[in-house]
């Protein structure tokens, strides 16, 4: 089927298909599911300034879905989502303006794809790491007395001594996360963690929960689950922001977008619900693979100019 | 697998179904009578596509939202009238 606004020809069953497994994992682990939509689409055939601006823009509809179930399991910090937005947007704004500089340059697939590649390679590598470690540190040492009589789960992390010390960060003025059972944070560490994300988002498309959410969990302390939940709240609005940025510079295929999305919505009503079963160590064990498969998808394509 | 994750799939595959039907009759609906018009507004007149892609795709999030947990619910109620 040809889609007029991008002049690209895919079939609508392709993009509902991509749609359902980036669903899936987006309400399972709290991201866009970005690092594997884009490289999906560029195989598909659709350009890459087309791929950032219509992967945000189908991120906004797939993320109120995954929202509204993780709001019913209490999984969103709301306060922490709003202070997060200060770094977020200008974050976003600056990553959309390095793409349509980007534009400009006859190599905009190459910087944009191998800056991708990178990341992704970086993030699967570092969470295999702490996901590992965490899991022998949990071996080792039993349940703590009060966690047994309580029966209720913590979340572990081989590096929560990186939290500590972004914590103790004096730098005025300071928050409290009560849902996320955090007393006293500098705002500045929250808005820097969601500037970069905000830039990544902007620039590599996507809600850049692939880097947002391990940030949230490792610099910041936010227990998995909430950062799951939160990072999908801060996604809807990064994206929302990005989508329009994007689509006033002429990077949205909102059709593709909305086929995209029915197949999203149907997956990440099934991710969000698989949340409840695993550990906090387990999801960030599971979501290891996933980065690796976007960055081979993107290798292949850069590598051959194959494009499916 | 855990008998909790395989009572959700079984709840989930009456929903997929009824879903696809609706989705398969959405799909064709707004590529037929949107494409043309939406490819004109990208081509004459930007901001105001940008306004309204962002509409079409928030509005479509909260009609799916409720739309998936209205059938979820029916599809579990009705599992448990059985049982």
């Amino acid at each position: 089927m040809n889609f007029l606004i991008s002049g690209t020809h895919v079939a609508p069953l392709w993009l509902v298909g991509v749609g359902f497994i980036v669903g899936v994992l987006g309400g399972f682990f709290g991201v866009g599911g970005s690092f594997l939509a884009a490289p999906a689409l560029f195989f598909l055939g659709i350009p890459m300034n087309f791929v950032v601006g219509t992967d945000l823009a189908h991120i906004v509809g797939k993320s109120i879905v995954a929202v509204g179930n993780h709001r019913r399991l209490g999984h969103v910090d709301y306060k922490l989502g709003a202070f997060m937005l200060l770094g977020t947007l200008p974050g976003v704004e600056a990553g959309a303006r390095f793409i349509e500089h980007l534009k400009h340059t006859a190599r905009i697939d190459q910087v944009v794809g191998g800056s991708f590649i990178v990341l992704l390679l970086s993030i699967s590598a570092f969470m295999a790491w702490e996901a590992w470690a965490t899991l022998r540190m949990k071996g080792k040492k039993p349940a703590a007395e009060g966690e047994k009589q309580s029966g209720r789960r913590r979340d572990h992390s081989a590096f929560s001594h990186i939290a500590v010390v972004v914590r103790r960060l004096r730098l005025p003025p300071y928050v409290d996360l009560p849902t996320s059972g955090i007393r006293q944070v500098s705002v500045w560490a929250i808005i820097a963690v969601s500037l970069i994300g905000g830039f990544f988002s902007g620039f590599l498309g996507g809600g850049a929960g692939y880097i947002r959410m391990p940030s949230m969990i490792y610099l910041l302390g936010i227990p998995t689950h909430i950062a799951v939940g939160t990072d999908l709240f801060e996604i809807i609005l990064s994206a929302g922001y990005g989508t329009f940025s994007h689509a006033v510079k002429g990077n949205v295929d909102i059709l593709i977008a909305l086929v995209m999305h029915t197949g999203a919505a149907f997956g990440a009503q099934i991710g969000s619900v698989l949340t409840q079963y695993f550990s906090g160590a387990r999801i960030r064990l599971a979501f290891i693979p996933l980065p690796l498969i976007g960055a081979g998808l993107l290798v292949y394509s850069l590598v051959t100019g194959h494009k499916f | 697998m855990d008998r909790n994750i395989k009572n959700e799939f079984k709840s989930f595959l009456p929903e997929l179904l009824i879903y696809g039907v609706l989705v398969t009759a959405y799909c064709f609906l707004v590529l037929r009578y949107l494409g043309a018009w939406l490819a004109g507004l990208f081509h004459h007149q930007r901001e105001l596509y940008a306004a309204v892609a962002l509409l079409l795709i928030l509005g479509q999030g909260f009609v799916l939202e409720q739309l998936t947990s209205v059938l979820l619910r029916l599809v579990r109620w009705g599992r448990k009238e059985v049982e």
